[in-house]
Order: structure tokens, then C-alpha cells, then sequence
């Protein structure tokens, strides 16, 4: 009993988000919705419906439960946090390709609306000023440079606003860098990017990660004394907390990078066997 | 199109770098950062401590229990020495136990007074300390008791400093040298940013 109290404790919110109760799990009733409302050959395959729904549930673990204050309290807990944010939950999410099936759950004339946003030529002019190979991986790696400077660390771990930024900041990117990476259209259905390019992007973002991560885990001086500042959670050496920390970004991230690039690839694959045959896209042409 | 909407990120960043670099002294601001001061405790004798009983000067705020070994002492004694020399007549050092079930208010307040007169001792409950301690993002956490049901307490090592309005100003790290602790309480009490 006293297990179970513990248990459902754990689960209470640190520090209650709006904007994540909207976003989680309006999202995740939209979708849950939306398949309802799916005409049955249309729905999403179990795999994608699980990956969707494990993304969101990670990301509402790392954020709204007990979890969030010992990431606010232990630099390894708190790259495991990012971790989730930046890569797994997004990854996962990004991976569900959930759009089609989370507008059909919205009321219609709000996802009309959505739609309408969307397609305006200044907000798509927008989205492909962000979504290329060039600006997705600089912000994505810049991203976790720029919060892991240590002065900055120091803000964003004491000021509750901050912190705020910094979390949504990630997950947003995530998002966004996953959705450019794992879209299956290729570029001649109006995707993004070649999926080529995508492979090269996702090889070249990795070593800075790599750097990073390996100079935080065998740095010999304390990088991030906010924790010990504000007091770890945990009785551990500040040292042992960032080696840990220094790991979780350098390994895990390094490989989700890699499970990507594998992906795109049969992506890719697929999208060449099921291209026409020249000839008849010429002929198509002449037709019309 | 690409290359502005590049050069408007970088600027962006460069505004933020300028607002939060440079803060990696053994005194930080942390204006903005960290709430204003406030709490309210109460003791077994049914009193009310409240943050603004200490108004109208500079507080200092530090985390600890009388059991501690080093740490909390010898922080204590610089800050209670540096304020002798060159804090405002007015500053006050506030010590918040976060070992409330050992730490006893009579102990608490012959620990404070060996400190000088500006030292006070709270003792919070156990629901106004995990309150205060999340209000200012700080923990603390105890070790199990060994067999003469002593143990050890992890807490925080930084001092918040607040100005006489109360509003969350340095803080102050236990690296900081005596000159740094005194130049830092000579700037509490000067004008604070943002309000003539």
C-alpha cells in the first residue's frame, strides 16, 4: 500500500504546466480521437500508434512528475531529461507521423483553420527557412551548446522561467529536427529535403555532440556548480554526477542519430521503388 | 530569405549571450532570477516568523543544520565577519534549518547567537521547508542514521542575498574569498537595477 502511495506520489506534477497538460494530452486525445475517425485503410499502423503515444508519455513523464525535480536537482538526471525532450520523445513523435490523424480528432472548423495557417505562403516561406539541412542541424546543435554553457546552465537551473524556456525550447526543436529527418515523402512529393542530404546532415550533427559529451563526462573540473549550489537530490560527488551527464549526451544521443540515419535510408529505398519509371513520367509529360 | 532569417537568429542569440554571460564569479547576480524573499513560519509556541519582520535591510539567506560539520559553521562565521566589517548596520544573516526534527528551537538559537547578533536561526516545519526549498529551487536530503542515530544532511552551499525591499539580488558561493563577501554586501546596499 504504502508502495502504491508512493507510486501515484511520483506521478503528482513538480511544477504544474498548462501548456503541457494542452499539448500532451490535448494532443494524445486529439489522436486517440482522430483513429476513431480514421476510415479504416487509412488509419496509422499499431507501430506508429504506439511510437505516438510512448513519445508523448515520455515527454509528460520527463516534464510534469516527480522526475522533473530531480533533473532540476542532478545534472545526469537532468541530460536524461533532454535526452527525452530532444531526442527520444521527439524522435518518437516525429516518427508517428501523427499530423493527419490528430486533425482528424480537432473539431472542423478549428483544424480548417490550422490548415489554412499552414498553407499561407509567408508561414510555408517560414517553415522552409527552418526545415532545410542547413538551419535544422545548426539549431539543433546549437541548441544543446547553448544551454550547456555554463553560465547559462546556472540561469536556466535557478530561475523557474527560464528553466521553462529551456525545456520547451528543446522539445519544440526536437520536434522540428525529427520531422525534417524521418519525413517520408522525398523531395519531389514536397518534402523537405533529399533524403541523401538528410543522411549527411545526421552524420555530420553527431560529433559535435560526441565532442561535447566526451569533454563534459572526462572534464577533471566541475562545469555546473548549480547543483551543488542548490543541492543534489542525491548523496553523489559532483564529479560522478557529471561523467554520468557527460555520458547520457555523448552515447545515447550519438546513437538515435544513427537508428535515424537508418531509417531515412529505407525510407529512401522505399520511395525508389515506388517511383515511376522515367520513361513514363516523360510520356506523362508529353501527354499533357 | 534563408540568410536573414539566420542573421536575425544570431542576433537574437547574441542579445541573450550579452544578458547571461559573465556570471561565473564567486558572486552572481541573480536579479530576475530567484523569487523575492518571503515565507512564513510558525513554532511549536504558536509565534509567526514572517519575511517581512525582516525588512529595511539587506537579508542573507543560508540553508544548513547545527549538525553539520564544516560547512555550515565556517560559512556562518565569514558571513557574520564580513558583515561586522563592511555590511550596513542593518543587514541580517537568516540560518533555515533543513533538519528540523534534530535541530530544537533553543539549540537553534544559542547556535545563531555564537555568531554575533545579526544571526537568526528559523526552524521551519517540515511542510514550510519543502515549500521554501522549492520556492528558491534549492534540496536537501538525509542520509540513513547510523547506530547512534547520527547522520549527515546534503543541503545547498550558496547564500542568497536579498536587498532591504526584500528583492532576490547575489549569490554568494562558498569559494567567495572575505573581500568578495564584503564588496558583495557594499552592493546590496547600494541602488538596486530597475527602480530609481
Amino acid at each position: 500500500m504504502e508502495h502504491l502511495r508512493q507510486a501515484l506520489l511520483f506521478l503528482v506534477p513538480w511544477e504544474f504546466s498548462p501548456l503541457a497538460l494542452v499539448l500532451c494530452a490535448g494532443g494524445a486525445g486529439a489522436y486517440a480521437l482522430g483513429l476513431r475517425r480514421s476510415p479504416r485503410g487509412e488509419r496509422p499502423s499499431v507501430g506508429r500508434r504506439i511510437a505516438f503515444f510512448t513519445g508523448c508519455a515520455l515527454v509528460w513523464f520527463v516534464m510534469q512528475t516527480r522526475f522533473d525535480y530531480f533533473a532540476q536537482h542532478m545534472f545526469f538526471m537532468h541530460r536524461i531529461a533532454h535526452l527525452v525532450l530532444h531526442h527520444l520523445g521527439a524522435f518518437l513523435i516525429a516518427l508517428s507521423l501523427p499530423l493527419a490523424t490528430i486533425g482528424r480528432g480537432l473539431p472542423a472548423p478549428f483544424a480548417r483553420n490550422v490548415a489554412r495557417f499552414w498553407e499561407r505562403p509567408g508561414m510555408q516561406l517560414a517553415v522552409r527557412a527552418i526545415q532545410n539541412v542547413w538551419v535544422g542541424p545548426v539549431v539543433f546543435v546549437g541548441l544543446i551548446f547553448f544551454w550547456l554553457t555554463p553560465p547559462i546552465h546556472f540561469v536556466a537551473m535557478l530561475s523557474p522561467e527560464w528553466y521553462w524556456v529551456m525545456n520547451w525550447s528543446m522539445f519544440l526543436d526536437g520536434l522540428l529536427f525529427w520531422a525534417l529527418v524521418l519525413d517520408p515523402r522525398g523531395p519531389a512529393e514536397g518534402g523537405w529535403a533529399g533524403f541523401g542530404p538528410r543522411i549527411w546532415m545526421l552524420v555530420l550533427a553527431m560529433p559535435p555532440q560526441i565532442v561535447l559529451g566526451a569533454y563534459i563526462a572526462l572534464s577533471g573540473r566541475e562545469l555546473f556548480d548549480v547543483y551543488g549550489l542548490c543541492g543534489r537530490a542525491w548523496d553523489m560527488s559532483a564529479a560522478t554526477d557529471q561523467t554520468i551527464g557527460g555520458l547520457v549526451t555523448w552515447i545515447p544521443a550519438a546513437m538515435m542519430h544513427v537508428v535515424g540515419a537508418l531509417i531515412v535510408f529505407s525510407r529512401w529505398m522505399h520511395a525508389d521503388r515506388g517511383r515511376p519509371a522515367p520513361a513514363r513520367v516523360l510520356a506523362s509529360g508529353i501527354g499533357d | 530569405m534563408r540568410r536573414l532569417a539566420a542573421l536575425l537568429a544570431a542576433l537574437l542569440a547574441l542579445a541573450a549571450c550579452d544578458r547571461l554571460v559573465g556570471n561565473d564569479g564567486p558572486v552572481r547576480n541573480v536579479a530576475g532570477l530567484v523569487h523575492d524573499l518571503r515565507f512564513t513560519m510558525t513554532d511549536p509556541a504558536g509565534r509567526t516568523v514572517r519575511a517581512a519582520d525582516f525588512r529595511g535591510g539587506p537579508v542573507l539567506v543560508y540553508f544548513g543544520y547545527i549538525h553539520c560539520p564544516d560547512v555550515c559553521p565556517t560559512t556562518l562565521a565569514r558571513l557574520a565577519h564580513a558583515a561586522e566589517t563592511a555590511g550596513p548596520r542593518d543587514l541580517r544573516i537568516v540560518f533555515v534549518t533543513v533538519d528540523p526534527g534534530r535541530d530544537t528551537l533553543a539549540q537553534l538559537a544559542a547556535y545563531a547567537q555564537a555568531f554575533g547578533p545579526r544571526v537568526t536561526g528559523l526552524r521551519p516545519s517540515e511542510d514550510e521547508l519543502a515549500e521554501l526549498a522549492k520556492r528558491y529551487r534549492v534540496s536537501y536530503s538525509r542520509a540513513k542514521p547510523d547506530a547512534r542515530g547520527e547522520y549527515e544532511v546534503m543541503h545547498s552551499s550558496g547564500v542568497f542575498a536579498f536587498d532591504a525591499e526584500g528583492r532576490a539580488r547575489l549569490m554568494i558561493l562558498p569559494g567567495a574569498s572575505e573581500r568578495d563577501i564584503e564588496s558583495a554586501l557594499r552592493r546590496l546596499s547600494g541602488p538596486s537595477r530597475g527602480k530609481a
